[in-house]
């Protein structure tokens, strides 16, 4: 076990390998790891929500209220959080949270030398939240026009402190795509760097002759572990679908 | 790459090892995979295929479908929360009718016993005003019917008492008077 350490570094599992070289005009769009596993995710959230609806019964079967519930849910979640108008932004954060929910639920079922968590690369967590301040930058200004930075004045305050205040709402502003993708990149790469890490130390303490006593005990804690990371996984997207929310409140309402 | 490899024990690390090898991603294995920027591209390419075609899929399609259900059952149930709503109403209508029925009913059948008294009454006093005066008739009959005969009777008398008296005066006399003279004679007497 101690001999090939380096294949179990805490790291490897977020690897991408190729699976399908693909050139496309000079651009690299193999099909990867990590394509593949957004494929089988679309593939779950369309599957799922279609055939879970196929009765369309008025007396909802069980997965056909699985899917009611998930609907009710984030449309709810628009409606506090954006108002009525924001409903037009319905699909968009619809299709944000399954995908962010789905891809980390994903990464938490186990395959030997498979598992991979989409979203535990900044890459792809960059781009959602890049995708949603590019939204709000853009229908702002669609519905605004530059009265749309009116939200970087805060009302009410003395002129004085606006050339300190300005600077500080636009700082705010422009770290929003950055806290929104390095909270779900961090939040699943940390999560699943300390499962192995955990995990390892059970074969180690296994394979350690009379400590192998002790193995029970991270055993344990990758099991509690893993339970928090379920939690984790759903949390993040959750909070994904709110802060895309909250920051397309501003793109409808303008400034606060 | 997942956790549980390791919980597996150490069968599961060896296939670890041969899965490993036989992919390809080797190629930058010094960085930190998440850092690698030659992973990006492909991480992206596929990334937007894949939430382009899912949020296409979604607002086309699975949304519709689910709010159409969700849309259709609301209004089945104002609908039919509508159609109890009205058929209270109708009920508590009904209720005031009926009500409304029976109190009418109720002082009708006064006025049908009062008039109906009131017509009884008025028929026994026609009848009691005829009888009356049928009564009055045979009352008024009689007495006349008695004053005749008394009349008569003392008509009677007067000739009974002429002839005894003129029976008398010859039996007295022994002469015959005119009854004339005897009914002036007891007229005047």
């Amino acid at each position: 076990m101690a001999a090939d350490g380096h294949d179990h570094s805490p790291i490897k599992q977020f690897e991408i390998k190729e699976l399908v070289p693909i050139d496309l005009f000079g651009i690299d769009a193999s099909l990867t790891n990590s394509g593949a596993y957004m494929l089988v995710g679309l593939g779950l959230i369309f599957g799922f929500l279609y055939f879970s609806t196929g009765g369309r019964s008025l007396v909802p079967t069980r997965l056909q209220s699985i899917s009611e519930l998930i609907y009710e849910f984030v449309a709810n979640t628009v409606r506090e959080n954006v108002g009525p108008k924001g409903m037009q932004f319905f699909p968009l954060v619809f299709s944000l949270f399954m995908f962010v929910l789905v891809v980390n639920l994903l990464g938490m079922i186990p395959i030997p030398g498979i598992t991979f968590t989409v979203t535990s690369h900044i890459a792809v967590t960059a781009a959602l939240a890049l995708l949603v301040i590019s939204i709000v930058i853009i229908y702002g200004l669609y519905k605004h026009g530059l009265g749309f930075f009116g939200l970087f004045v805060p009302s009410g305050v003395p002129a004085v402190l606006l050339p300190i205040l300005v600077p500080i709402e636009i700082i705010s502003f422009i770290s929003r795509p950055i806290s929104l993708s390095v909270r779900l990149f961090a939040n699943m790469l940390a999560g699943h760097i300390a499962l192995k890490i955990f995990a390892g130390f059970v074969g180690l303490l296994l394979g350690a002759g009379f400590w192998a006593l002790l193995a029970p005990l991270p055993l344990a804690l990758t099991v509690a572990l893993t339970a928090l990371e379920v939690l984790v996984a759903v949390l993040q997207a959750y909070v994904f679908a709110v802060l895309t929310c909250i920051y397309l409140n501003d793109a409808v309402h303008g400034a606060h | 790459m997942a956790e549980t490899n390791k919980i597996g024990g150490a069968d599961g690390a060896h296939k670890d090892v041969h899965t490993s090898t036989g992919a390809h991603g080797g190629s930058a294995e010094s960085k930190f995979p998440p850092f690698n920027t030659e992973t990006f591209a492909p991480q992206l390419v596929w990334l937007a295929l894949t939430f382009t075609l899912l949020y296409v899929l979604m607002s086309r399609i699975a949304l519709p479908r689910i709010g159409e259900v969700i849309e259709e059952r609301r209004e089945r149930i104002q609908r039919d929360l509508d159609t109890a709503e009205r058929l209270k109403s109708d009920t508590d209508k009904a209720l005031a009718d009926y009500e409304k029925a029976l109190s009418d009913a109720r002082s009708n059948a006064g006025a049908i016993a009062r008039e109906t008294r009131d017509k009884l009454d008025a028929k026994v006093a026609k009848r009691q005003a005829v009888v009356d005066a049928e009564i009055h008739d045979r009352i008024a009959d009689a007495e006349k019917r008695i004053q005749d005969t008394r009349t008569k009777a003392l008509a009677s008398v007067d000739e009974i008492a002429t002839d005894v008296a003129g029976a008398v005066v010859k039996q007295l006399i022994d002469s015959d008077v005119s009854p004339a003279d005897i009914r002036s004679a007891l007229s005047k007497g």
